[in-house]
């Protein structure tokens, strides 16, 4: 009883601040720039706090979380690309550039962004419906999530938790677009930071400490090989053996189709161009390096070690304690092991976490659905016209998401496993299409725009074709290979070497491609104007390469 | 044997992972006052933007 008290107390605590929050940004709402990039001043800590928390969603946490449960500490790669990649690398790299030509071409959106660069409205409006037809599966992972564990926590149907998470998230992206949506983020990373370090803390805690904790994981090593070994489990504290299928799950679809994946997504791209100057991301690759270790080496960490809870109270391991499901290994160690009040902090983190990467990425999807559909077909929009298109943009990607993550579990046998691969799907697309081309965009002027065109459809056909018919993860659950092949993936289980075709992620497949089309056309196709490429990159001061 | 973990490489994650961290924490503060907070010509321009749009409404 004590604990329902204190849990409906936080959430109702919570919901109000993020509310405020949301109004604060309704409030200051007064132009399409306003709305599309929150104004001129972003603090640095809020900016990265509210990077972060739309980078880490609860399938983070608790999907990768479970990995971690499932395959060990080897998943801790995937930090270090989360940190070095997902913030260094994104922010001093990527960051800076989108910023400033962002600002120079008067871009508030990634299309925006693409089609000023290269003057094609079809680059606008191929990444507009890449986002528009793709984000909403992606999202429909984060809102199943978080449905699904309000469901187990506060004892409501699914459909119920659903649709008032989704009513909760639309209403404050609505009011407030980005700046509503920034502030809240960082309250909600400033959440998601207390309630990660207090687990990470209790967990090594109770454990006797950080080598020890790690010896009983390392000691549960033949129970790990007995019953994975023959897919190349080598213990919780080792790495899978090389080339067998559980390496091939690790290093290429966890580690790096998502630790990769992540640069080119055009809900965290928008975010660099919202602030004032080059000084503010320096500052925020601070806040964001430690936030983003705080959450998924904490999730990764506390996974692993689970095993040792699990095994000392049971003498089963977190897989099979979690009845075989990898999603529940995080909320069943939560349940059994910490006490209520560190789980009502981590209920409270998590729908923080699903909250603010749900609300950016419905914020991207309506801005691509309102202001860059109609951007691209040369409208010229007022500004409240723009916020209009927007908001009913948002209205309309947020009923497909929502749509989807209701209809696919109850009409579909395997929607849940869809919605499931969502993220993969969603950043393994997005890599393969933009990454070349967005890198080319803003680095070289050599890039021609047949080139930045056909890099990126190539890229997003080769992808697509690999997720529905070859990486088996997804191929598998999407039945079109079974339908035309008879087979879960069209390699099945062939090798050439060390290769298992059916575990190589489309990350590894369709980057490749888009990045030799694009940098093969450049050499053959016509520049674009000088004139244009100067307005695109400056004077020649701000050529220097970012250190 | 390293802090309890039995393969090197997975040590060198949970190293690398704090190492990425850190570098990090030393790049932000190293760069804390570098250059400068003020806008450029082209964010000015692109404020002014934003006002015209605000008297717009």
């Amino acid at each position: 009883m004590e604990s329902t008290v204190f849990l409906f107390i936080i959430t109702i605590l919570y919901l109000f601040v993020i509310g405020f929050l949301g109004y604060l940004g309704y409030r200051n709402t007064r132009t399409a720039t306003d709305y599309m990039v929150a104004g001129r001043n972003t603090h640095p800590a809020v900016m990265a706090l509210s990077y972060g928390a739309s980078f880490i969603s609860t399938s983070a946490i608790v999907g990768f979380g479970g990995a971690a449960g499932m395959f060990g500490m080897s998943v801790l790669w995937l930090t270090v690309l989360n940190i070095f990649v997902g913030i260094f690398i994104a922010f001093v790299i990527i960051g800076k550039r989108t910023r400033a030509m962002g600002h120079r071409l008067n871009a508030h959106t990634f299309p925006e962004l693409l089609h000023k660069r290269f003057s094609s409205p079809f680059l606008g409006l191929f990444s507009t419906l890449v986002i528009i037809l793709f984000m909403p599966l992606y999202t429909s992972v984060v809102l199943m999530g978080a449905a699904k564990f309000i469901e187990v926590r506060l004892s409501i149907n699914y459909e119920a938790a659903l649709f008032f998470f989704s009513a909760i998230v639309a209403l404050y992206v609505i009011m407030g677009g980005l700046k509503g949506v920034m502030y809240a983020d960082a309250a909600q990373g400033g959440i998601m930071l207390f309630g990660m370090s207090a687990l990470l803390f209790l967990t090594y805690y109770k454990l006797g400490g950080i080598t020890n904790a790690h010896t009983q994981l390392t000691e549960l090593a033949p129970k790990a090989v007995e019953l994975f070994g023959a897919a190349g489990h080598q213990g919780w504290t080792s790495m899978p053996a090389f080339g067998s299928r559980f390496w091939w799950v690790v290093i290429s679809t966890l580690v790096m189709g998502v630790g990769i994946g992540v640069l080119a997504q055009p809900q965290l791209a928008v975010r660099f161009m919202t602030v004032k100057s080059d000084t503010e991301l320096n500052r925020a690759v601070l806040v964001g390096g430690v936030f983003i270790l705080l959450m998924t080496g904490t999730a990764f960490t506390i996974g692993a070690l689970s095993n040792v809870y699990f095994f000392n109270e049971s003498g089963q391991i977190a897989f099979l304690a979690a009845n075989k499901d990898i999603e529940q290994i995080i909320p069943e160690f939560m349940k059994r092991f910490m006490p209520l009040w560190v789980g009502d902090v981590f209920f409270v983190t998590l729908m923080a976490a699903a909250m603010s990467t749900a609300s950016g990425q419905f914020h991207v999807m309506g801005t691509s659905a309102g202001r860059d559909l109609f951007a691209t077909f040369g409208k010229d929009l007022s500004s409240s016209a723009s916020i209009f298109a927007t908001r009913i943009g948002i209205l309309i990607t947020l009923l497909a998401s929502v749509l989807l993550a209701y209809i696919l579990p109850v009409y579909f046998e395997s929607g849940i496993a869809i919605v499931a691969r969502g993220t993969a799907i969603f950043m393994g697309l997005c890599a393969a299409t933009f990454l070349p081309l967005f890198v080319g965009t803003l680095y070289t002027k050599r890039i021609t725009r047949s080139a930045a065109i056909w890099g990126a459809v190539a890229g997003f056909i080769v992808s697509l074709l690999w997720i529905l018919f070859v990486h088996e993860k997804e191929s598998s659950v999407l039945l079109l290979c079974n339908a035309v092949f008879g087979r879960p993936s069209f390699f099945g289980d062939t090798r050439t070497g060390f290769i298992l075709w059916s575990e190589v992620d489309a990350l590894f497949v369709g980057l490749p491609v888009s990045a030799v089309i694009t940098v093969a056309l450049s050499f053959v196709t016509k520049s674009l104007p000088a004139e244009h490429l100067q307005r695109c990159f400056g004077v020649k001061k701000e050529e220097t390469p970012v250190p | 044997m390293y802090l309890g973990i039995a393969d090197v490489w997975v040590f060198l994650a949970y190293i690398g992972c704090i190492a990425a961290a850190l570098l990090c924490v030393g790049y932000g503060l190293i760069n804390w006052k570098q250059n400068g907070t003020t806008p450029t010509e082209e964010d000015m321009a692109w404020a002014e933007e934003s006002d015209k749009l605000a008297e717009k409404l």
